[in-house]
């Protein structure tokens, strides 16, 4: 059975001035996520894939239809959907510590088993040593790291991550990618990321879904065979640079037209 | 020369702030003792910390220090207690907001020292009157600025918190509150300073005791020195404040500065 489904979901965003024109931001989609995949949605900038992310996560709603996890139709946010964000949103009057406990608090859990579980996260994610520093303290690469096992702590059913990596200098991103699948690995998760970058996307998908320039829609599903562990290596490989081919081509017609849009 | 936006060390910095003031004394000096302004209008230096000096140790002004701060944090105390829960919950509720704000903001404009012969009226001129002054003339202000301050919380802040699995009490008590605790912390340092205005004007007008009313007292007298003195006692109990309050506030939030 899918893990989440995606059925006919549309989102309309109301004009911005009284008698404009509403703004067809997503375009029906429909798409199955099979437990344990990860998936990556690739897309030119403004072309609804965040929107698509925000109404799964339950932070935004859709227009019509309906998105379902587990045969249950999400009707606001919630824990288990975990949400790692572009901007960087550590909480920054909590220690590293205690915002990978947020979760864990808000959902009751005794104290001394949270500090547990959140240190033991906190080692996960590679930030042992670091547990009493305040987000301000850290590079961004190590914030990232705290709002994924913040997320993991949580034990969501899918996680979502809205191009996480976005800010990060190349090499770091490199080595989030890295860790990241590690992590997936080991967690055995369903995961959802958002990106526009054709290599990330490549690199971190067991299956990648191109979206259109906006009015956004599902345009190739495409499967990445290469097996994992996967090394950084990889991106040189033969088949790597086939399907970056296929997906640059892909994308470069709908980076044209939005490019085309926006000039209009 | 120094360069526009370039950082100074902090003893540079001490030293220039503390320049200023023997700058001060020295012009004011000058134009007392030279014999440019006549004793009448304008005590010297001199003059003033004997005449200070003898408020202390003769007339007991310690005591009206002490009726004056403690009407000045008994208001401010007051305000602060009506004040912040309301403007949380204006800043979070925009229902509530829309129903409260446009009165505070006319109220905010209404000035306390106008409400005095009022307030005399209804409380009398004891001390229920002087901490109503200060009451209404902090109130409205805290209440506004707390409302704005944690009406602009970051979103993306809230949305993290939301998909962390919070519900509405506890994006108002983990993230709402936190995130604007320092912010309101420093819109009571302020408006603790624009209390010590209104308690002033307060005890210019039927008061038995405070600074204000040795103020007025020693304005009866013509001495100048006496009011010069209570003037920086104002000052330097404000400086004071505001030291602690800072200290405070660097103590209660490390990860502002960390």
């Amino acid at each position: 059975m899918s893990k989440l489904r995606i059925e006919g979901v549309t989102r309309t965003f109301p004009p911005s001035r009284k008698g404009g024109e509403p703004t067809l931001a997503l375009q029906p989609t429909s798409f199955d996520v099979a437990d344990n995949d990860f998936i990556t949605i690739l897309g030119p900038s403004g072309c609804g894939k965040s929107t698509l992310l925000r109404i799964i996560a339950g932070l935004d709603r859709a227009t019509e239809g309906r998105v379902l996890l587990d045969g249950k139709a999400v009707t606001g946010p919630g824990s288990d959907r975990g949400m790692v964000f572009q901007s960087y949103t550590l909480f920054p009057w909590l220690t590293v510590i205690d915002n990978i406990a947020f979760g864990l608090h808000e959902r009751g859990m005794p104290a001394a088993r949270r500090t547990a579980l959140s240190h033991d996260w906190c080692a996960r994610v590679g930030l042992a040593g670091f547990e009493r520093h305040y987000p301000k303290q850290l590079s961004g690469g190590m914030q990232q790291r705290t709002a994924i096992a913040r997320v993991l702590a949580n034990d969501p059913k899918i996680m979502l991550l809205d191009e996480p990596f976005g800010a990060l200098d190349n090499q770091t991103r490199s080595l989030m990618q890295e860790t990241l699948l590690d992590i997936w690995q080991r967690e055995t998760k369903t995961v959802l990321f958002v990106t526009h970058d054709i290599e990330e996307s490549i690199f971190l998908a067991s299956r990648v879904l191109v979206m259109s320039a906006r009015p956004g829609r599902i345009k190739a599903d495409v499967r990445v065979e290469l097996p994992y562990p996967r090394h950084y290596t990889l991106k040189t490989s033969p088949e790597f640079s086939e399907l970056k081919a296929l997906l640059t081509e892909e994308i470069r017609a709908e980076a044209m037209l939005a490019a085309k849009v926006q000039t209009e | 020369m120094p360069r526009p936006l370039e950082p100074v060390s902090s003893t540079t910095r001490v030293l220039l702030g503390v320049l200023f003031f023997v700058l001060f004394v020295l012009a004011w000096a000058w134009a007392t003792l030279g014999g440019y302004v006549t004793r009448t209008f304008l005590a010297d230096p001199l003059t003033m910390v004997r005449e200070g000096y003898d408020l202390l140790v003769r007339h007991g002004f310690l005591f009206d220090i002490g009726i004056t701060i403690w009407r000045v944090v008994g208001g401010f105390v007051l305000a602060a207690l009506v004040a912040v829960p309301l403007g949380i919950m204006m800043g979070t509720y925009k229902s509530v907001e829309a129903f409260f704000e446009p009165f505070v903001s006319f109220a905010r404009y209404l000035p306390a020292s106008a409400f005095i012969p009022l307030l005399i009226l209804w409380a009398g001129i004891g001390e229920k009157q002087k901490l109503l002054v200060i009451f209404i003339g902090s109130v409205f202000q805290i209440i506004l600025m707390v409302a704005i301050t944690v009406g602009s919380t970051r979103r993306d802040l809230v949305e993290a918190a939301y998909t962390l699995g919070a519900g509405d009490a506890g994006i108002i008590r983990r993230v709402l509150i936190p995130s604007a605790a320092p912010d309101i912390a420093e819109i009571l340092r302020l408006v603790l300073g624009w209390a010590w205005t209104y308690v002033i004007v307060a005890e210019l007008i039927g008061s038995s005791a405070g600074i204000g009313h040795m103020i007025v007292d020693s304005q009866a007298l013509l001495n100048t020195g006496q009011i010069i003195f209570g003037i920086i006692v104002i000052g330097v109990i404000g400086l004071v404040s505001d030291f602690l309050f800072k200290a405070a506030n660097r103590w209660l939030f490390p990860w502002r500065l960390a």
